[in-house]
């Protein structure tokens, strides 16, 4: 397989000006990451800092409620409250490494940013965010937060003033500041290496939850895996250690927008076509010329037109399955999750629950391990105004 | 030869900078595009770059960007762009290059673009998102058309990335003068000569320096290492305060 690729898809489409910090990336992946020192302190730092390992938590209220046996993936209880913060602890120590004095990232719901925020603080580094102007009002309390551990945020005003635009303007960002800045991306997708990187941290996730699920179940693994997907690095790193589980039905949520006929939404492996964008072949909301059309989900983290190349690949080979959840049965699980086991999900993970809740008749008896992969504080403002 | 490296070295041979403008296609309006195209190759541009518009155009800057972003909604395509040129095809003295991402390029399909490219008088392509190591497949469809693949290289292009686009490049080098998107800036940077010259010594075709450009006084420093100038952004304010391309040429006649 060609290099940077998942099948047909992934690659490095980017400016030739892109490519030095690029391979320099590459570089320190293969010479600092399996090092003694970088393994130590970033296994530290997920222990002491994060609170690792995450804990899984079996649901006794909603399992007699819909008749399946429901547990959770507590990415939503690491410290900075999703798990954002496995990949930017992780890439923030390799930058530091690298003798980098500045980690840059793009954000969506905010989360990204004040993991990255929260990585920089602890490594003593300076910390550059690109959040999409409307986000910088939807999730203003994720705001707040970042300019707090000392984070410069940056509002995007260009195209749709979303994760999308964010990306590019950290992009651009990124090529004049090339030498003393790593670009933190939060996603596992855009060009190659990111979409290895950021699998590699995120891992974790399924690493445990395996391991946790078969110690809770008398070495049984769980019927279906199932995580949201917006870029798809929660779900990549819940899906990881399941994929050679043949057992294993693996089910990737994407966000359907209000779920009308024709709306905007962000379900590019359902509803889009093969395309370029952000450094990575994969599949893309777009016109049939080529330009992206704008997305929406009312769980800002999943507002994206594209997806990380592996789960593209995961959707063509049909290890995965990839279905749609709507902001109305977001909303719902969001409540339902709160009300009977008093956890209160981010819109984003909301999506993953839902499923469940949505699927209840085909998945009656069956074990279903979901990744909750945040907490809904940072949620609270778009609710209300529904409620 | 490729018509744009013939055009380059025409204008050298005069002892000139050759000339290359760039213009988003549909700019500043649909017709009026087409009449600043004819005053560009009427002032003696050996190459006009025609933007192909996008959405997400990460290598420009906001002055590109506006422009192109006001050409989508004007409706302007790749259709639109062949179906002109095709129409006006042989009254331009100059090369046409077109310049873009590749994803309306890819969705176009490649063999169709090559094919509408030869037949609206196109020989040259600039993809700003295509490294050396995925342009194979670009590279190859272009070939049978005879449309050349522009590489472009920059400040932090190491040698042997130049030797890599050098090996089978065809019509020009464009080499981005800087760490950065497309726009003006007052002063380009001292490295520039430095690295030019390393360009020269791989490059056997024409170079070509451009972002940031709008002044002949910012080229004087790098007399005989370069063969051409791109503007764009200059350009692109220019035109929309209200001037003629025809004004905006004179200075470098
Ligand atoms: C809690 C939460 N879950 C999921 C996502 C979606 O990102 P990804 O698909 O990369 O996991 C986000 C993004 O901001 C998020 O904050």
């Amino acid at each position: 397989m060609k290099k940077g690729y998942f099948g047909d898809f992934g690659g490095q489409f980017i400016p030739e000006l892109l490519m030095p910090p690029l391979l320099e990336l590459e570089q320190a992946m293969q010479t600092i990451l399996p090092t003694e020192e970088f393994q130590t302190r970033f296994i530290a730092m997920l222990k002491e800092n994060v609170g690792r390992p995450s804990a899984i938590t079996h649901c006794p209220n909603l399992s007699r409620d819909l008749g399946l046996d429901l547990w959770l993936k507590r990415e939503d209880l690491n410290h900075s409250g999703a798990h954002k913060i496995n990949n930017t602890l992780g890439q923030g120590l390799l930058a530091k490494m690298m003798g980098k004095t500045t980690l840059l990232a793009e954000t969506g719901a905010g989360m990204h940013g004040v993991a990255t925020a929260v990585a920089a603080a602890m490594l003593d580094m300076k910390c550059l965010v690109y959040m999409g102007a409307t986000d910088v009002v939807r999730q203003a309390p994720n705001v707040n937060r970042m300019r707090l551990m000392g984070a410069e945020i940056v509002a995007v005003e260009s195209g749709t003033k979303t994760l999308k635009d964010a990306i590019n303007e950290a992009l651009r960002r990124w090529l004049s500041d090339q030498e003393t800045t790593h670009y933190c991306f939060g996603t596992a997708a855009g060009p190659h290496p990111f979409p290895t990187l950021v699998r590699e941290f995120q891992q974790v996730i399924s690493r445990e939850a395996r391991q946790q699920f078969m110690e809770r179940n008398d070495g049984r693994l769980p019927d279906v895996v199932v995580a949201c997907v917006g870029g798809g690095s929660n779900a990549i790193g819940m899906f990881h250690h399941f994929v050679p589980d043949p057992s294993v039905a693996i089910v990737g949520v994407e966000a359907a927008g209000t779920g009308e006929p024709g709306c905007d939404n962000s379900a590019p492996l359902n509803l889009g076509t093969d395309g370029i964008l952000h450094g990575m072949k994969t599949k893309l909301l777009q016109t049939p010329q080529g330009q992206i059309l704008p997305s929406h989900s009312i769980a800002p983290g999943l507002d994206y037109p594209g997806v990380g190349p592996e789960h593209a690949h995961l959707h063509a080979t049909g290890r995965a399955t990839y279905v749609t959840i709507n902001d109305a049965q977001a909303i719902n699980a969001f409540k339902t999750l709160s009300r009977r086991e008093g956890i209160i999900p981010a819109l984003e993970s909301s999506h993953a629950v839902a499923y469940a809740i949505e699927h209840r008749a085909e998945l009656k008896g069956k074990s279903v391990l979901v990744c909750l992969s945040g907490r809904g504080d940072k949620d609270m403002a778009i609710v209300d105004s529904i409620l | 030869m490729n018509p744009m490296q013939s055009k380059i070295e025409t204008a050298k041979a005069k002892g000139k900078v050759a000339l290359i403008p760039f213009l988003p296609a549909g700019f500043p309006s649909r017709d009026q595009f087409w009449k600043e195209l004819e005053q560009l190759d009427a002032a003696g541009a050996a190459v006009i770059e025609i933007g192909m518009p996008f959405s997400d155009p990460v290598a420009d800057g906001p002055v590109v960007e506006k422009a192109s972003l006001k050409c989508l909604e004007d409706g302007i395509d790749l259709a639109w762009i062949f179906e002109g040129l095709k129409a006006r095809k042989g009254t331009f003295n100059a090369a046409l290059l077109l310049m873009g991402y590749l994803n309306p390029v890819y969705q176009y399909g490649l063999d169709a673009f090559g094919a509408d490219c030869a037949a609206a008088g196109v020989s040259g392509l600039i993809i700003a998102d295509l490294p050396h190591e995925e342009s194979g497949f670009v590279k190859q469809a272009m070939a049978p058309h005879g449309v050349a693949l522009v590489p472009l290289i920059g400040l932090n292009t190491s040698l042997d990335r130049m030797r890599l686009y050098a090996k089978d490049a065809q019509g020009f080098c464009y080499f981005v003068s800087v760490l950065g998107t497309t726009g003006q800036r007052e002063s380009l940077p001292e490295r520039i000569r430095e690295k030019l010259t390393e360009a020269r010594s791989i490059f056997t075709i024409p170079i070509a320096l451009g972002f940031g450009i709008k002044h002949p006084d910012q080229l004087a420093n790098f007399a005989g290492l370069m063969d051409a100038a791109v503007f764009g952004s200059a350009l692109i304010t220019h035109i929309a305060t209200g001037h003629t391309s025809t004004q905006f040429m004179e200075p470098w006649q």
